[in-house]
């Protein structure tokens, strides 16, 4: 029951998060929507891991945590050299 | 008994933030409203949802392990929240400065 609630409720926050991603007027608010999304996967992989008996999980949501963080800070550097350029965002 | 009712609360307080925020990050007028709203509750919702967890756990290899991603949380999030909106200044992305108050704030 609380594993229901929990998943269930974690699933909608993802996709509150996918909501503002699509919904986002600039760039920046995909790039947060999408770190929010990352955090709460590693929430819901740890989560499910630990109710369904397979603790092996856990070392899955330690690596997606890392990846989601090396992720953004991918994207970001990748935004930042494509806007020096063209200057997109008006000032 | 005790340990369930507990990681049980945690798990509800933990939903109730995370929920909370995805709303802020979904109502917010502005993006450094929405970054704000987003990503406290990063930190503090993971807080609960993985300290219910240990509790579930009890002391083993695993408890350990969840600590691991409470602590990598901790430190990731702040720290790529920040460099979002440093990016996004430096971009020319600028705050907002009128308030809903109007005038009078």
């Amino acid at each position: 029951m609380v594993l229901a609630i929990t998943i269930g409720a974690l699933l909608a926050i993802m996709l509150l998060a996918l909501a503002r991603a699509l919904a986002g007027p600039k760039v920046y608010d995909r790039i947060l929507a999408m770190n929010m999304f990352g955090t709460k996967t590693v929430l819901l992989i740890a989560v499910y891991g630990i109710f369904t008996d397979s603790p092996s999980l856990v070392d899955l949501s330690i690596f997606y945590a890392l990846i989601n963080f090396i992720g953004v800070i991918a994207v970001l550097k990748f935004i930042e050299r494509v806007e020096e350029y063209d200057e997109v965002v008006e000032r | 008994m005790i340990v369930d009712i507990i990681s049980t609360a945690l798990f509800m307080i933990g939903c109730l933030l995370g929920l909370t925020g995805a709303w802020g990050l979904l109502s917010f007028p502005d993006f450094y409203t929405r970054v704000h709203a987003a990503s406290i509750t990063d930190t503090l919702c993971a807080a609960c949802f993985v300290s219910g967890l240990m509790l579930q756990t009890g002391w083993s290899l695993v408890t350990v392990k969840l600590l691991m991603v409470l602590l990598l949380l901790w430190l990731t999030s702040p720290a790529s929240s920040h460099a979002l909106v440093r990016a996004a200044h430096h971009a020319g992305l600028r705050a907002m400065t009128w308030s809903f108050l109007g005038d009078r704030s």
